[in-house]
Formats: structure tokens, sequence, C-alpha cells
């Protein structure tokens, strides 16, 4: 990872990734903060390719910068009478801290530690030139129960999350409807 | 100037810490929920560091376990953030609010 090329993306992409991230915690409109958020999750898409690990790469474009975007998007157009306000709660301070004392451990760590990492011409040998066809064989290989069990888990959460939004109280659809029946009446009168 | 796994690991730690941050200091539950895929995102890039850079797989184990993994915590965080929305849009429903200074309780 010598390679003019590839010393610049990084530091581009981790400069953007990280700014973005702070700028999730500075911004004071919610609706500002998911745009930083995605920003910040293409930056890490790039840094991903930069680790050679291109289909992971576009499954974070397509998972994170696409779907749960679109999903933090929703939850707040379906909260209108909620303030927009991305403010901090009472107990900003030790949240605080402990971030900043875990960002800390983890990055002197990392510069301290001698890790067993490749150097020179084995990592240029490392460097995977298809990901997809041997995440394949690990998924449906090796990794097969946990494969199994994950596709459980997604059909519960799509159950859990129908079950959890469903209005099922039928006097209150009832109630509702009225409602919006005399809204109606009443829209008709004031015209 | 060379890239090495530490630069990787780096960026991978102020990002989760900026999300335990986040997480933990917002008051809105939408703010926290984008705190926590911040969380889950740096582990990955640690994951696929470690897959990239790592010269203690043996002779017979992929290094696209990390991959794999990474796979996983797609799913997982994909699950738990429709999840969590849901939850989120019910206690607005009930409580006309995300404030979590305000739902602070654990029945009401």
């Amino acid at each position: 990872m010598e390679s003019t090329g590839i010393v610049v993306a990084f530091y581009v992409l981790s400069a953007m990734t990280v700014m973005s991230a702070l700028s999730v915690f500075l911004m004071r409109n919610l609706v500002h903060a998911i745009v930083f958020l995605v920003l910040s999750f293409i930056g890490m898409a790039g840094l991903f390719v930069t680790l050679s690990a291109d289909f992971i790469a576009v499954a974070q474009i397509l998972i994170y910068a696409g779907a749960i975007s679109v999903l933090l998007v929703f939850a707040v157009m379906l909260t209108p009478l909620a303030s927009r306000n991305n403010g901090n709660s009472l107990y900003a301070a030790p949240g605080l801290l402990l971030g900043a004392a875990i960002a800390a451990i983890v990055v002197f760590t990392a510069i301290d530690v001698e890790w067993n990492e490749l150097t020179g011409t084995a990592l240029e040998e490392r460097a995977f030139l298809d990901t997809i066809s041997g995440i394949g064989d690990l998924l449906l290989g090796r990794y097969i129960l946990a494969f199994e069990v994950a596709s459980v888990l997604l059909l519960f959460a799509l159950l859990g999350a129908i079950v959890l939004v469903t209005d099922r109280g039928e006097v209150d659809t009832e109630a509702e409807a009225e409602d919006g029946a005399s809204g109606a009446v009443a829209a008709d009168d004031a015209v | 100037m060379t890239i090495t796994l530490a630069h990787y690991l780096a960026v991978s730690g102020l990002v989760f810490g900026i999300g335990v941050a986040i997480a933990l200091s917002k008051r809105n539950v939408v703010a926290v929920l984008m705190g926590v895929e911040l969380m889950l995102n740096a582990s990955n890039l640690a994951f696929l560091a470690f897959s990239r850079f790592s010269g203690a797989f043996q002779e017979g184990t992929e290094p696209l376990a990390g991959h794999t993994f990474v796979v996983f915590v797609l799913t997982v965080a994909a699950a738990e953030a429709a999840v969590a929305l849901a939850m989120a849009v019910l206690i607005y429903r009930r409580r006309e609010t995300v404030d979590l200074d305000r739902i602070s309780v654990l029945r009401w």
C-alpha cells in the first residue's frame, strides 16, 4: 500500500468519513445530520474499496447509503410533530467523555501494538482479485448455519416491524375514520 | 509513506468513538440510531482491514472470513434499524414525542 494513489485516496476518504461523522454530531437539524451520515457511509465504502473489498463496498452503498438512510428519513417524516432538533440530552457530558475515551484507547492501541501484518510483496499478493465467489463459498459452506439464522432473523425483523406499526385497535381506526369524516364535513362547511 | 493496518484501525476507532458519543448524548431517537449505525460501520472497517492485512491466517483458513462476517453485520444492522425505527414511530404515536429526555420511564 505504498503507491501514491492509495495513500492519497486513504487520507482523503478517511478525512471525509471522520469529518462527516463529526458533522452528524454537530449539526443542529436532524435532516442535515442524516445527509452527513450518508456522506460518511459513502466515504466508508471508498475505504472498503481501498481494502480491495469490492462486494462489501457495493453492499455498503446499497444497504447503508440507500436503504437505511431512507428508513431514517422515513422515521423523521413519520414523526412530524416531534422537533427536528438534533440537540444533546441532559446527560451529554458523560457520553461525550466515553466516546472520546474509547476513540483515544483504540487509536493509541492501534499505533502502539506490533501487529502481525503483511507488508511489501506479501501484501500485494494478498489483494483479493475476486471476493464475490469466495464470500459465496464461505456463506454456503462453512458458515451455512449462521447464514440460515440470519435469514430467520430478517424474517422476524420484518414481522416485528409490521406488527409494531400496524394499528390493530378497531375502535381507534373507527374513531379516526369519524374524525376524518367530520373534518371533511367541517372543511365543506368552511367552503 | 505507507498505509498500514494501524491507519485503518485508527480511522475505525475514531468513527466508533464518534458513534458512541452520538448514541449516548443525543436527545432524538433517530439520532441515537444514527450513532449505532456509525459504530457498526466502524467495526466493519476493522474487520475488512484485518482481513486484508493480517498475517495470522493459518494455511487453509480463508482471509475472506472477515468479509463474510461483515455480510452478517450488514444483515443485523438492517434488521435492527427496521425494528428500532418501528419502535420510534410507535412511541411517537403514543406520546407525540421522540425526545429521550421525556421518555425516561419504563412504564406509563
